[in-house]
């Protein structure tokens, strides 16, 4: 097993968090203090963009070019938003982080928020994570009282001030445009850009959102340069590390940091301690519920955003999750086709009522009421949930469309056995 | 009415928000704590606080998955019934519960103590299966410690 280094979750201890002191010992606050004295609002952009910094939340888009998106003469205030959301199944990592490092994502809140000229900063948690939130009141606190944050930052004329925002919790808050009307107490339906946020996002002004672990990649990035972070990754079309969190059929299942590009069959075998005994490994969804199946010919892959997409596949939030031989496929797709029916927004047509039929024709399968014309009527419906109005429906059916692809002998047996091949 | 106390620690906190409505959750859990549920009272006091129209709280408060425009127990346990939960047996954890509480899922209790809800994924599926009870997190599940933890609770109560 390789010691990669530890850039995220450095000084990570096992019960309680890092404390501003212990951060500070190990290079903490140094990002901001040169961000301020020594790079310049557009310095920063520029260092975030040449690291080739890709969102950490699911949707890979490069954080350096949504901060240069707020245009100089934008009007103010102008907000920063910390999304904290995480409810995508198999999704704990920020948790994790949250607990393990919280001044680390609030100094990177703090140099995304002053390369914007941003006066407030909001953290949208999930009601599960109550401990986090209160970690993240306590420790803005202490970031206050050590001036890193209020009026005159460091001395500047910067002044920040961060807030935590928590959610009533429905999973299409995580996704920015739902997130910007539950911050704003409206009913969280998306809302199709143009404009995008980063021109007008809460009350109308620029809004720039990302995500926990975006954010804590910052600090490092400003304190070590590009060339580092882009150098952590063990592909060249990578940058820096990932924190992997392995669920399922694993012996030890966790969050994982590792470099970006590490093989999926590294992170299983020797990281997440293997299968379980008397498991054997068939798929994975490699990046969260609203990934596909990745088949075993990909055991190997290298886990990086672009590996992942030349084989019609997302690395999505690095959620791994762990099917073994024993577990249906049509189940557990069925079961994740529940979680996008029940949290649907129900704003469109396609979504609201796609997704309950979709799950109906896969009960029928699992309950050995199957047909052979259900197969080209999952493709169809599949096909018309990405003409829904935001990106949660073509996530959500990325499960379902990657079974008929990938493990349609499964849904046969299904049809053929009249039962499920998997039930005694 | 809501007690003087409440309702002005609740005005402070909205006098210091920029813009009062973005408070909608925090005030509308606040008094789902002392009502017990988000009744029609509860709706038309956070309209009034918040300076919103009673739809436009009651558009949000059908909304979310912790407001609750009915009635439920002093604790509502959300069991997780989402992928990775499925797998490790779920199912066996909500029977268990259905069994020792003797409901159904979306009911409450004889004693009014437990209403039991299922929930999509929790964020702890390395500790799976897991549920939240008012909130708190509970993993890697089994009956004996749902036992225990119900025992605790009714002896708490
Ligand atoms: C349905 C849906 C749910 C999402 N949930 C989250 C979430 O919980 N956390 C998150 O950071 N991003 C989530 N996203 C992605 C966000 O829309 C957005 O791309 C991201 O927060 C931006 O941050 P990043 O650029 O740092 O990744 C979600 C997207 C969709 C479509
Ligand atoms: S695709 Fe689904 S979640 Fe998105 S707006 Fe339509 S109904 Fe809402
Ligand atoms: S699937 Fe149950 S906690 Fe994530």
């Amino acid at each position: 097993m390789e010691n990669y280094p530890q850039v995220l979750l450095e000084n990570c201890k096992p019960d309680r968090i890092t404390t501003l002191e212990e951060y500070e010992q190990s290079g903490g606050y140094q990002g901001l203090k040169a961000a301020i004295s020594q790079h310049g609002e557009g310095g920063i952009q520029q260092m975030i963009e040449d690291a080739n910094l890709l969102g950490r939340g699911g949707a890979a888009f490069p954080a350096g070019l949504k901060l240069k998106s707020v245009a100089d003469d934008a009007p103010f205030p102008r907000y920063i938003v910390c999304n904290a959301d995480e409810m995508e199944p198999g999704t704990f990592k920020d948790r994790v982080l949250i607990h393990a490092n919280p001044h680390m994502i609030i100094e990177g809140i703090i140099i995304a928020g002053f390369s914007v000229k941003a006066q407030k900063g909001i953290i949208f948690i999930r009601p599960e994570y109550e401990s986090g939130a209160r970690i993240f009141e306590r420790e803005v606190k202490a970031a206050e009282a050590a001036g890193y944050l209020g009026k005159n930052i460091l001395g500047s004329n910067y002044a920040l001030e961060i807030v935590v925002h928590r959610s009533g919790g429905r999973y299409i808050c995580g996704e920015v445009t739902a997130q910007l009307n539950a911050l704003m107490g409206k009913r969280p339906n998306p809302v199709q850009p143009p404009p995008y946020p980063t021109e007008k996002g809460l009350w109308g002004l620029p809004t720039v959102l990302s995500n926990v672990e975006t954010f804590a990649c910052m600090p490092h990035i400003i304190r070590r340069g590009p060339d580092w972070f882009k150098g952590l990754a063990k592909t060249e079309t990578g940058a820096g590390t990932k924190i992997f969190c392995v669920s399922g059929k694993v012996k030890r299942p966790g969050c994982y940091e590792l470099p970006i590009g590490v093989r999926l069959s590294e992170i299983i075998e020797d990281y997440a301690g293997g299968m379980l005994d008397g498991s054997e490994y068939k798929a994975c969804l490699p990046g969260g519920a609203s990934t596909g199946f990745l088949p075993k010919e990909h055991f190997d892959i290298e886990m990086d955003f672009e590996s992942l997409k030349k084989v019609g596949n997302r690395l999505g939030t690095g959620a791994i999750m762990v099917f073994d031989h024993k577990t249906c496929l049509v189940g557990a797709t069925l079961n994740l086709t529940e979680f996008f029916a029940r949290e649907s927004c129900g704003w469109c047509t396609p979504c609201r009522e796609g997704l309950p039929f979709i799950r109906d024709l896969l009960l029928r399968l699992e309950n050995g009421e199957g047909r052979e014309d259900f197969i080209p009527l999952l493709e169809e419906m599949g096909r018309h949930l990405w003409s829904a109005y935001c990106a949660f429906a073509p996530g959500a059916v990325a499960p379902l469309q990657s079974l008929l692809t990938h493990f349609g002998e499964e849904v046969e047996e299904h049809i053929s056995q009249k039962k499920c091949p998997f039930k005694q | 009415m809501l007690p003087n106390k409440l309702k002005e620690s609740l005005e402070k906190q909205i006098a210091h928000a920029d813009h009062p409505r973005e408070m909608v959750v925090d005030v509308m859990l606040a008094l789902q704590d002392h009502y017990g549920y988000l009744n029609d009272e509860a709706v038309e006091t956070v309209a009034a606080l918040l300076e919103m129209s009673p739809l436009e709280v009651e558009e949000v408060a059908t909304f979310y998955t912790f407001t609750y425009r009915e009635s439920v127990g002093k604790y509502v346990i959300h069991v997780c019934d989402s992928v990775i939960c499925w797998m490790d047996g779920y199912e066996s954890i909500r029977d268990y519960l259905c069994r020792k509480l003797d409901i159904a899922v979306g009911a409450t209790s004889a004693d009014g103590l437990f209403t039991l809800l299922p929930v999509c994924c929790i964020g702890y599926c390395d500790q799976s299966p897991a549920m939240l009870i008012n909130r708190k997190v509970y993993g890697h599940l089994s009956p004996e410690k749902i036992d225990s933890i119900l025992e605790k609770l009714k002896v708490e109560t």
